[in-house]
């Protein structure tokens, strides 16, 4: 490792030459990390705009198409289908996960015995893959062999993934089992920050429990919901591996977000001009809903509030 | 709570008190611990179930017989339980994989953290502009979606004869851990006392002696938390193996898993012990390091 051969270079460098005193370290320190960054992050956001104008199967030499998959992007109604859907999957995930993560925080954030063991298990989630967790509930659910079949319970015995209007919502509840953990996580941080005197004065005045957590627990809690809402809203534009495995964007189009549709475009349909159109689409759409949530929620006041994170 | 809190200098501070409470008196836990609260006992129960029913049935399922998964209560304890499905894993190559998914997450967890510190000492210890914009950079840089990039990064890699190698995967995943990785241990080697470095420097200590005997050594929390995340979103990644590798023994655990039950599409106990075993690692982190590995988890935000 290249860390591990700096104490030589310095040794003969201090006892030889003066260090310079006053300066800074170089600039040059920080170049790897900003070249590595570069090349595969920087750049490619430059590459794939100049794709979006080529025609390119893949394989051979992109070739220039103009304006051609803008076009067809924006008038494609399988892509236009897949925004709306992505839109639409992100409310209906926030409106989902944020009660449910807020709950169990607090929850969780609690001091019983009883809370601790169940935070045990609530995380497990977080340390299975997205490939394998999606091959967990495709099994599990499957119409045929899955538990609602099996155990002949008419409520779980659903075509789950097979039903285009049940299989988003259930794409939505595989994704909450996964991210729910990850933001109770959050949200028990920023509930055990909250003064316990908070609460004293509070029962002291008379208030139950229910206006406490109205009038205390959630007001003090706003930054980590912002926080929290932010990474779920933005995060949501780009899911993939669940979906992937678990739908393959099926049945019909019903589970085909825009990360979705573009891998399918490019990689399955070889017209990789096009998707690197709805890669453009999916930036701008992430950017653009960053500098909304930035804008109306003081995130970046925030930021600063929390520089120690 | 985060391991960003055993930061040498304070964090009690990061709260506002703006609801007219009264700041003077030190924050403290949630003190309910006194009063019951039945409601929320079966709400939390009732995720427990969700949570621990499908991992019951994963488990229980693994260790049935093909005859036996078609028959049985899915949610029976075995009668007859057997190891024949991790075998069948096991001799599928299992052991590749897990070799190809540790080498792919140790080069990548490596390859960040070498640049990131570097990046971040200069950052906090620097005062040029070029140092302030590149901490903007990387600011802006966690904006970047990984999924929007994967068509010019297949590009640049097949450009680059590199497609279908183990590097391929290293690289790009490198590259989207720094941003978040180089903000952390900024913040965190933020709070080590100016003093400290004054009094090194006063002994004719250059850069690299302060980066490697003061700076890494008190940076230790943070590099563990920054580890810990990098690391396990290496790991279960999936969608750069999956566009930069064909080859079945180029193949990473999560891929490993869906190409699996691809091809054993009706062996349900077998797919299953397929995922336990791809998950057996990472569970043994958590039940040794339950910690720290929740502290990585979070990488931060958590405060």
């Amino acid at each position: 490792m290249s860390l591990a051969k700096t104490p030589d270079i310095v040794s003969h460098g201090a006892s030889g030459t003066a260090p310079h005193r006053s300066a800074g370290p170089p600039f040059l320190m920080a170049v790897p990390a900003l070249a590595l960054f570069a090349l595969f992050a920087l750049v490619p956001m430059g590459i794939v705009v100049y794709l979006s104008f080529t025609r390119w199967d893949g394989l051979g030499s992109p070739a220039w198409a103009g304006t051609d998959n803008w076009h067809e992007v924006l008038t494609s109604d399988v892509t236009r289908h897949a925004l709306w859907l992505s839109l639409k999957f992100m409310v209906v995930s926030w409106l989902v996960q944020t009660p449910i993560s807020l709950l169990l925080g607090v929850f969780v954030a609690g001091k019983q015995r009883y809370r601790a063991l169940f935070a045990v298990f609530y995380f497990v989630p977080l340390l299975i893959s997205a490939a394998a967790l999606a091959i967990i509930f495709k099994n599990l659910l499957d119409p045929n062999f899955g538990i609602g079949a099996t155990l002949d319970l008419p409520l779980l015995n659903q075509n789950w993934l097979g039903d285009p209007q049940l299989a988003f919502y259930t794409v939505v509840f595989v994704i909450a089992w996964q991210f729910v953990p990850f933001h109770t996580l959050l949200y028990q941080a920023g509930a055990r920050q909250i003064p316990a005197s908070l609460y004293e004065a509070a029962s002291i005045d008379g208030a139950g429990r229910l206006a406490q957590f109205r009038h205390i627990t959630l007001p003090q809690l706003r930054y980590t919901i912002v926080t929290s809402s932010t990474l779920m809203l933005v995060g949501s534009l780009t899911y993939f591996d669940v979906v992937f495995v678990l739908t393959g964007g099926g049945p019909g189009y019903a589970t085909r977000l825009l990360p979705l549709d573009m891998y399918i475009t490019g990689f399955q349909g070889n017209q990789m001009g096009l998707a690197s159109a709805i890669s453009v689409v999916l930036v701008a759409a992430g950017l653009l809903l960053s500098l909304i949530i930035v804008r109306f929620s003081g995130f970046s006041r925030m930021r600063s509030q929390q520089a120690g994170m | 709570m985060s391991a960003l809190s055993h930061a040498p200098t304070t964090e009690a501070t990061n709260r506002p008190a703006s609801t007219g409470a009264a700041p003077s008196t030190p924050p403290g836990r949630l003190a309910r611990a006194r009063r019951t609260n039945p409601l929320g006992a079966l709400g939390g129960l009732l995720w427990l179930v969700l949570v621990l029913v499908p991992v019951y049935w994963v488990v229980v399922t693994s260790l049935r017989s093909r005859e036996g998964f078609f028959e049985a209560n899915p949610l029976a304890v075995p009668t007859h339980p057997t190891l024949e499905n991790y075998r069948l894993v096991l001799d599928h190559d299992f052991g590749l994989y897990l070799l190809n998914s540790t080498l792919v997450t140790a080069g990548a967890t490596l390859l960040t953290l070498a640049v990131s510190f570097l990046a971040a000492y200069a950052i906090v210890r620097g005062t040029s502009r070029a140092l302030r914009w590149t901490f903007s950079v990387f600011l802006l840089g966690l904006a970047i979606p990984l999924q929007a990039t994967i068509i010019p990064v297949y590009y640049l890699i097949a450009k680059a004869q590199m497609y279908d190698t183990l590097p391929a995967i290293v690289l790009p995943s490198a590259a989207f851990a720094i941003p978040l990785t180089v903000i952390i241990l900024v913040n965190f080697l933020r709070d080590i006392p100016d003093e400290l470095f004054e009094s090194m420097r006063a002994d004719g200590a250059g850069h690299w002696r302060m980066l490697w005997n003061l700076a890494l050594p008190l940076s230790r929390p943070a590099l563990i938390t920054v580890t810990i995340y990098d690391a396990l979103n290496v790991w279960n990644g999936f969608l750069f193996p999956l566009i930069l590798t064909q080859s079945p023994d180029k193949r990473v655990l999560p891929l490993f898993v869906w190409s699996f039950q691809g091809e054993f599409t009706i062996n349900v106990p077998a797919i299953l012990a397929a995922v336990v075993l791809s998950t057996l690692p990472i569970l043994a982190l958590y039940v040794f390091g339950r910690r720290q590995l929740i502290s990585g988890l979070t990488a931060g935000f958590g405060k």
